[in-house]
């Protein structure tokens, strides 16, 4: 609320701190003021002036409106309490703790401390409660103040009394000592008088707390009984305080009484003497202290004997009085027994009332203590409820908890579950398609490769088979290079070609491989060549055709020879399809062999020339080898070259 | 050549005839006139002698690859 106080004052200080000492005419610009050139620090005092009136009217009237900012600006600036109080009046919420400090001003150095703020709705009872204490203790205070000083009053009026009375001074000191006692006696009376009338107004507030005491415990809230309690406490010590200084002041004036019963008794002796002496000594006056040298022989002399008598009659009162004693004693022990009665009576009366109190105090004090230890205990046991059930809540929560917990991770698992399982099965999708699709392109490519492959491999097919042809050829080209009578060119080089060309190719390898050793070395004779050796060799086989291995002396020979020399034969005859015994005959198989190799089969004119047995065998058997050679080559020749020629085919691609 | 040995054979066979026959004409002759007193069965004999040598030499010689050398063994086979 403080802050709401001036905005325009905080403005003003703002602008004054901001500019300084502002030219005027900057701040009537500011301030808008159209009236021209009045002085401008009387405009800013007189603006100053209205804007601080106006915050404090405006602060007061809010003040008035809302006790609650009435409050806070007490608290929180000084003398504003004063001012609001003057102007509107005491505020009705005012926190107890001002009251408080008020009390707890007249009541903390005698009185224990009064009960705690409350801000319930019994305020007005416990205000009163807290108003008629505070004056009930001011009163008993201002009381006992002045039965003390009664007191002291009282005593050093005594003590000057007897001081008076016994001290041996000089008598212008004495008549300074008698105006002393007499201004302690105006003194004490005053006091007196003050203490009476003081104690009058402590006894009406003592009774009007008790009063207001007993309305307040009608109030049945529990906060306001230990109030109460305090104020019944307080005013128990009070009445008791004031009671003692009543009974020492009364114990003091008793001595006093004393005193004076017992100056007045030496007083009345003096004048009793004084009378006497005066009787006897007319013409002496009244203070015969000062009469050392005035007095004469005789008059010395009749006063020795007055003194003397006045002793002897002293003696027999003593005497009288010592025979008289046990009874004006036992008179007075009466009396004092009486007066004793009455005092103790009283005082076992007020001790009594005290007691009493005392005891019911104790017993409330004791009461509301049990109440608050019942109630702290209450309290614990509430707390351990309380807590009890918040550990029970706090477990329920906690199961609770788990359990929706439990719920939402199933439900998010089977959510997650169910969007993984769709995501995979997109990703499954899109990986088949992708998958199909790249198999799709694989194969394409793979047979896009294959075809290129196979290509490839046809045309290195076909090369080879080419190559192998060529080869081939070339075997055969060799194979026609014999000369009439010398063989081939060794046929090596062109079987390596061969080798070479169709290196993978087992067939042709096999051929390749299957020719003789001799053909790849010597080469081998042409079918012409072995055509005319055989016509050579007729002649021989002709000449040795009996000899074999049974015959073969030299007469046999000799028989041989004639045979040839007689037998004739066809040159050539055409071979039948199927040998019999009698195409054994040499000269027949020769003939046969002959239309053979005229027709030019080299073949079965070798066959028939391997019928031949005996001594014409061996002669023939070079001839047959060569033969056999030459068929040999020729027919793995013919081999290759047709399986060449197949190759060949095989890898030509028609057109 | 197969077909040339026969001559070859021939042409040794005939030498070696040639050969006995002459050293047995020189023998005979010889024993004739040393031993024999100039008969003249000495060097016939002789030259039958050189020339009966001669045919069995030939013959041997014409039918030697049907005979079998004492070393073989007869009825082995080389495989065994």
């Amino acid at each position: 609320a403080q802050y709401s106080l001036s905005p325009c004052y905080v403005s003003l200080a703002l602008y004054k701190c901001l500019y300084g000492r502002a030219h005027p005419t900057n701040l009537q610009h500011h301030r808008h003021y159209t009236s021209g050139e009045s002085s401008g620090a009387a405009k800013v005092v007189a603006v100053g002036l209205v804007t601080l009136g106006s915050s404090i009217g405006g602060t007061v009237l809010y003040a008035k409106w809302d006790p609650k900012f009435r409050t806070a600006v007490e608290k929180n600036i000084p003398y504003s309490d004063w001012l609001l109080g003057m102007a509107l009046g005491p505020n009705p919420y005012s926190p107890v703790t001002a009251h408080k400090k008020q009390v707890s001003k007249f009541i903390t150095p005698k009185y224990p401390t009064t009960p705690p703020d409350l801000t319930t709705n019994p305020l007005s009872r416990i205000a009163s409660l807290e108003e008629s204490l505070a004056s009930s203790a001011k009163t008993t205070l201002q009381a006992i103040g002045a039965q003390e000083a009664a007191l002291q009053a009282i005593g050093s009026h005594t003590h000057k009394l007897k001081e008076a009375m016994e001290a041996e001074v000089p008598p212008d000191q004495k008549s300074a000592q008698w105006r002393d006692l007499e201004t302690a006696l105006a003194e004490r009376r005053s006091t007196v008088n003050d203490a009476g009338a003081a104690l009058l107004k402590a006894r009406d507030a003592l009774d009007s707390l008790r009063s207001v005491i007993d309305k307040a415990k009608e109030s049945k809230v529990a906060a306001v009984q230990p109030l109460v309690l305090a104020a019944e406490e307080n005013l128990h010590s009070m009445v008791v305080d004031l009671d003692q200084a009543v009974t020492k002041v009364q114990s003091a004036e008793s001595e006093a009484k004393i005193v004076s019963q017992y100056t007045e008794l030496v007083n009345e002796a003096k004048r009793q003497f004084q009378k006497e002496l005066s009787s006897l000594t007319p013409e002496i006056q009244a203070n015969w202290k000062g009469l050392t040298g005035k007095l004469s022989a005789d008059d010395l002399n009749a006063l020795i004997a007055h003194a003397h008598r006045r002793i002897d009659q002293l003696n027999r009162e003593l005497a009288e009085q010592r025979v008289r004693e046990q009874v004006h004693i036992e008179a007075a022990l009466e009396q004092q027994k009486l007066e004793d009665q009455k005092a103790l009576d009283k005082a076992v009366h007020t001790a009594t009332q005290h007691s009493k109190e005392e005891a019911r105090l104790e017993q409330e004090r004791k009461l509301s203590e049990l109440r608050e230890v019942m109630e702290a205990e209450m309290r614990t046991q509430l707390r351990r409820q309380a807590a009890a059930h918040t550990d029970h809540l706090r477990d329920i929560l906690k199961v609770q908890e788990q359990e929706l917990r439990s719920e939402a991770e199933q439900v998010l698992n089977s959510k997650m579950l169910e969007q993984e399982t769709h995501y995979r099965q997109l990703t499954q999708e899109q990986l088949d398609n992708f998958t199909l699709d790249m198999n799709a392109a694989y194969a394409r490519l793979k047979g896009m490769e294959e075809a290129i492959d196979s290509h490839v491999i046809a045309e290195e097919e076909a090369r080879k088979a080419h190559q192998l042809w060529l080869s081939v050829e070339a075997l055969s080209y060799t194979l026609k290079t014999a000369g009439s009578d010398l063989p081939t060119k060794p046929l090596e080089s062109a079987v390596q070609a061969i080798q070479d060309s169709c290196c993978n190719n087992e067939f042709a390898l096999a051929l390749a491989s299957a020719l003789p050793e001799e053909s790849l070395r010597r080469g081998v004779y042409s079918e012409a060549s072995l055509r005319s050796r055989f016509n050579s060799l007729r002649s021989m086989v002709r000449r040795v055709a009996l000899i074999d291995e049974s015959h073969n002396s030299l007469y046999q020979y000799f028989l041989s020879y004639l045979q040839a020399a007689l037998l004739f034969e066809e040159k050539q005859a055409m071979p039948p399809t199927q040998l019999t015994n009698e195409d054994l005959d040499p000269f027949k198989l020769l003939s046969y062999a002959s239309y053979c190799l005229e027709h030019e089969d080299l073949e079965l004119a070798a066959k028939f020339v391997n019928q031949l047995r005996g001594e014409a065998r061996r002669v023939v058997q070079d001839w047959l080898t060569e033969a056999r050679l030459t068929l040999e080559t020729r027919q793995v020749v013919t081999l290759l070259s047709a399986y060449a020629n197949a190759v060949g085919l095989g890898t030509t691609q028609a057109p | 050549m197969s077909e040339k040995e026969l001559g070859k054979k021939w042409d040794r066979c005939l030498a070696d005839c040639a050969v006995k026959v002459g050293a047995g004409l020189g023998l005979g002759v010889v024993f004739s006139v040393v031993f024999f007193k100039r008969h003249t069965w000495p060097i016939s004999f002789g030259l039958g002698t050189g020339l009966g040598m001669a045919y069995s030499n030939c013959q041997n010689d014409l039918r030697s690859h049907y005979l079998l050398h004492r070393s073989m063994k007869v009825g082995w086979t080389k495989q065994q």
